[in-house]
């Protein structure tokens, strides 16, 4: 179906395509559309932390909603922006990248989003609700375990249904590289971003049940009267730090190594140069994932655990040092020599060098546990996980829209906005984030309402302040740009950027089969080498002839509401009995369409092959 | 291409479980969630030996546990696995009535398994006042083996679920990776049930 036939159904038709979806350039278009959702709702809530801080004992905000806001920020900006905006990209461009028509599992595709969707949903309820979580991002307990009201259940039970759907979204990209790629499509041809999304994948499998667990751990304390953090009863707090950070540092190598991706493309393209050390670039790449798993008490350097366990994990923090060092370095070389263009994705790409390296370097210095205790909760620490997560992620989110915009939109960004955006942007993070070291030095502790005033500290932050108001300008103007090039922008053909990878012989947007015959790969960057060695489009590797996809459902919308509706029943059963209601009526609802996934067979449907031959390449 | 993946000794191909693009990837995939599983069931193993002594002056594990019981839980679950096995084997040679059968003493064994279960944690309630929040030790031991029991419950209610809907039209190419798959999870539970029968059970006794 073209795109300009789906512009003439009417709103219910396309909403109704929508929800009832499987295939993974829709489901794109919906964790970037729900993603951005959440990265403005998080947005606004840092602006208002901010506002809060640009004087001296301000009573912007009440200290209670100061909590909520800075436990929402970041738990927003983690889970509900940066991840799913990610896992977006990785719907979008992966399958392509590899020639593949779909994902291996469409239909957990869905179900993943949906479940992302509906707990992001169930978190921010919170805020109608007697007030959202407010122990912080990482709810350690006992604050979370003791924080009166619900607002801390909602976080519970949120993050557990968004975490599933995250989950479902690793296992699905993990199955769909290994089994998916197109003739030819060796895993050392893969493109880096591929490879990204494949080593991501198995850090979400492998953390994310850390989490589940901590969750459950969490919600069996506080909603059914267990004792695994009550002291009392001879339970143990630091449990949950473990958990959490045996799945949190994973986390941020979840939210990085699909950017560091991105840019590898990016740098390629826009150098016209094959990505410099590629195999080392890959090894680099699980290398990382490897020691992230190594490293987690470097969080928790100051609980006690002792000189030989903090001095292990803080080696092994170190050490990830060396394989992020290839990485800057490859992509340094990849432009050396290269036909550099500069344009709006390369301007982050080029941006988020001198950054990232910033904040890996304030990285280092954290790392070092004697040195860690005077950091330790404050403003140092917030600004150098600003460093990485929004000069690392963000930027590469910023990168990778401008970069595959043409290809999920049809349309290519306005470079004059675009450059608008990432200058202010780029000018704005370095004002509220690099003197917030310096806050941190002098003693600022992360996490307080308020500060005195005449201590060193009054300048610092009306500057972090100005500079988070550059970055919402930014982007506000990125936001115009995405409408303003809906309605105006221009249309592209299948390759604007003179690109190096599959995705590029596809339309732009690319049809709902992507490729009506598999290419043949005979090499690394598998477009550029029939562009240079070949017929400038790599050989079918098939006959052209019927194509197999998957039906569409509206099931995993129905699973993921019953979790919903059972989560409001779970939170509530402490007060009220018919809180039960909700609790198995919705669990009914979920496990019923489990069921009935699995009685009816779904075969999927053929476009016959005349289809095909009727329809223009 | 015909949907109808109904097989026939010349048309059965050696591993009907992943002889379609479909079957490959619940293999593959299906091993990638275990991957998960066990770090999920790490998680709750190292939950629990550090709270396993935390008994808050409640009973102990020496106190709870008997090895009679547990043995012939033991016994139950390792035994189902190898009946799972036996099925396997027979879908591998297109014998659908004999898988059915062995399925069958599957869920026989695992049901047993369960009520074994219901009946140790009944008693230790009833008998020992040891609950899910009588300590920290009781809420550790909960969520472990209760979590196992859980996942072992759910496999039976997908087992039964599978021999019901499949019991009239046989084994095709499309269900054969429904059952495969089945018997991973279940060959998983057994495996997890081992270190909880050592980490649990023997060491509560005699560690």
């Amino acid at each position: 179906m073209s795109t300009v036939a789906a512009q003439k159904r009417g709103f219910g038709a396309v909403l109704w395509d929508y929800l009832t979806t499987v295939d993974h350039k829709k489901i794109a278009h919906l964790y970037l559309f729900g993603g951005g959702f959440f990265f403005l709702l998080g947005g606004l809530e840092a602006m208002a932390i901010r506002i809060q801080l640009i004087q001296p004992e301000n009573d912007f905000v009440s200290a209670g909603f100061y909590n909520e806001l800075l436990t929402m920020h970041g738990t927003t900006m983690i889970f509900l922006a940066a991840m799913p905006i990610l896992l977006g990209l990785m719907n979008a461009v992966m399958p392509l990248q590899i020639g593949a028509r779909d994902v291996a599992f469409p239909f957990l595709n869905s179900l993943g989003l949906w479940l992302f969707m509906f707990g992001g949903l169930m978190l921010n309820v919170s805020w109608f609700l007697g007030g959202a979580p407010d122990a912080g991002w990482t709810a350690y307990v006992p604050l979370s375990t003791t924080s009166p009201g619900h607002g801390v259940d909602f976080y519970v039970i949120g993050l557990q249904i968004a975490g599933a759907g995250t989950l479902m979204g690793g296992i699905n990209f993990l199955a769909t590289i290994v089994t998916m790629r197109a003739p030819g499509m060796t895993y050392m041809r893969m493109p880096l971003f591929s490879w990204t999304t494949f080593i991501t994948s198995v850090l979400i499998l492998f953390a994310f049940p850390a989490l589940t667990i901590g969750l459950f751990l969490l919600m069996f304390d506080r909603m059914f009267g267990a004792a695994f953090f009550d002291v009392g009863l001879g339970g143990n707090a630091i449990i949950w730090q473990h958990l959490f950070w045996i799945f949190g540092h994973p986390e941020v190598y979840i939210l990085i190594l699909p950017v560091f991706g991105v840019f590898s493309e990016i740098f390629a393209t826009f150098s016209k140069k094959r990505l410099f050390g590629y195999t080392a670039m890959v090894f680099a790449t699980m290398l990382i994932a490897f020691l992230g798993f190594m490293v987690w008490a470097h969080h928790m350097f100051t609980v006690g655990l002792g000189p030989v366990a903090n001095s292990i994990f803080a080696i092994a923090t170190m050490a990830i040092a060396v394989p992020t060092g290839i990485k800057i370095f490859n992509w340094l070389a990849t432009m050396w020599g290269g036909q550099v263009t500069i344009n709006s994705a390369m301007l982050w790409a080029l941006g988020f060098i001198p950054t990232f390296t910033i904040g890996g370097m304030t990285g280092i210095m954290v790392a070092s546990v004697v040195a860690d205790y005077q950091y330790h909760d404050t403003y140092f620490v917030v600004a150098h996980f600003h460093y990485v997560i929004v000069g690392g992620t963000v930027f590469g989110i910023f990168a990778g829209l401008h970069y595959w915009w043409p290809k999920m939109f049809g349309r290519i960004l306005n470079e004059a906005m675009g450059k608008l955006t990432f200058w202010t942007f780029f000018i704005g993070f370095h004002l509220t984030f690099f003197i917030q070291h310096f806050l941190g030095l002098m003693g600022m502790p992360r996490r307080y309402w308020v500060f005195l005033e005449n201590q060193g500290l009054d300048l610092g932050n009306q500057i972090s302040t100005v500079g988070a108001f550059f970055m919402a300008f930014g982007v506000t103007v990125f936001l115009i740009n995405a409408v303003y090039t809906a309605v105006k922008g221009e249309k592209v053909a299948e390759d604007p950027w003179d690109g190096r990878t599959l995705e590029w012989i596809t339309a732009s947007p690319p049809p709902h089969y992507n490729f009506k015959q598999i290419p043949l790969i005979r090499g690394l960057d598998a477009l550029w080498v029939e562009k240079t060695e070949g017929k400038g489009r790599p050989t079918p590797a098939e006959p052209l002839g019927d194509i197999h996809m998957p039906n569409s459902s509206f099931l995993p919308f129905i699973m993921s509401l019953g979790l919903f509706i059972a989560g409001f029943g779970f939170i509530y059963q402490v007060d009220y009995d018919w809180a039960y209601i909700l609790l198995f009526g919705g669990m009914a609802v979920t496990l019923g369409s489990m069921l009935t996934r699995s009685l009816k067979d779904d075969h999927g449907y053929h476009i016959p092959k005349d289809e095909l031959e009727s329809e223009a390449d | 291409m015909s949907h109808d993946h109904t097989l026939n000794p010349e048309t059965m191909p050696n591993e009907p479980e992943k002889a379609t693009q479909e079957g490959q990837n619940k293999f593959i995939g299906f091993w990638f969630f275990l991957g998960g599983e066990t770090v999920l069931f790490a998680c709750l193993f190292g939950t629990y030996i550090a709270l396993n002594s935390s008994t808050a002056d409640g009973p102990t594990a020496n106190d709870l546990f008997g090895l009679e019981l547990v043995f012939i839980m033991t016994i139950l679950l390792l035994t189902s696995s190898l009946t799972s096995v036996y099925a396997m084997y027979h879908m591998k040679n297109n014998d659908f009535k004999k898988m059915q059968l062995w399925l069958g003493i599957t869920a026989v064994l695992g049901l047993s398994f369960l009520g074994c279960e219901i009946y140790e944690f009944t008693h230790y309630i009833t008998d020992y006042g040891f609950t899910f929040r009588s300590s920290a030790f009781g809420s550790a031991f909960y969520a472990l083996v209760g979590f196992h029991g859980g996942h072992v419950t759910f496999g039976m209610a997908w087992l039964i679920g599978l021999m019901i809907r499949n019991a009239k039209r046989g084994l095709n190419l499309y269900n054969a990776p429904k059952f495969y798959v089945f018997s991973l999870y279940w060959h998983f539970i057994d495996v997890i049930w081992v270190f909880i029968f050592t980490v649990v059970y023997l060491m509560g006794k005699v560690g």
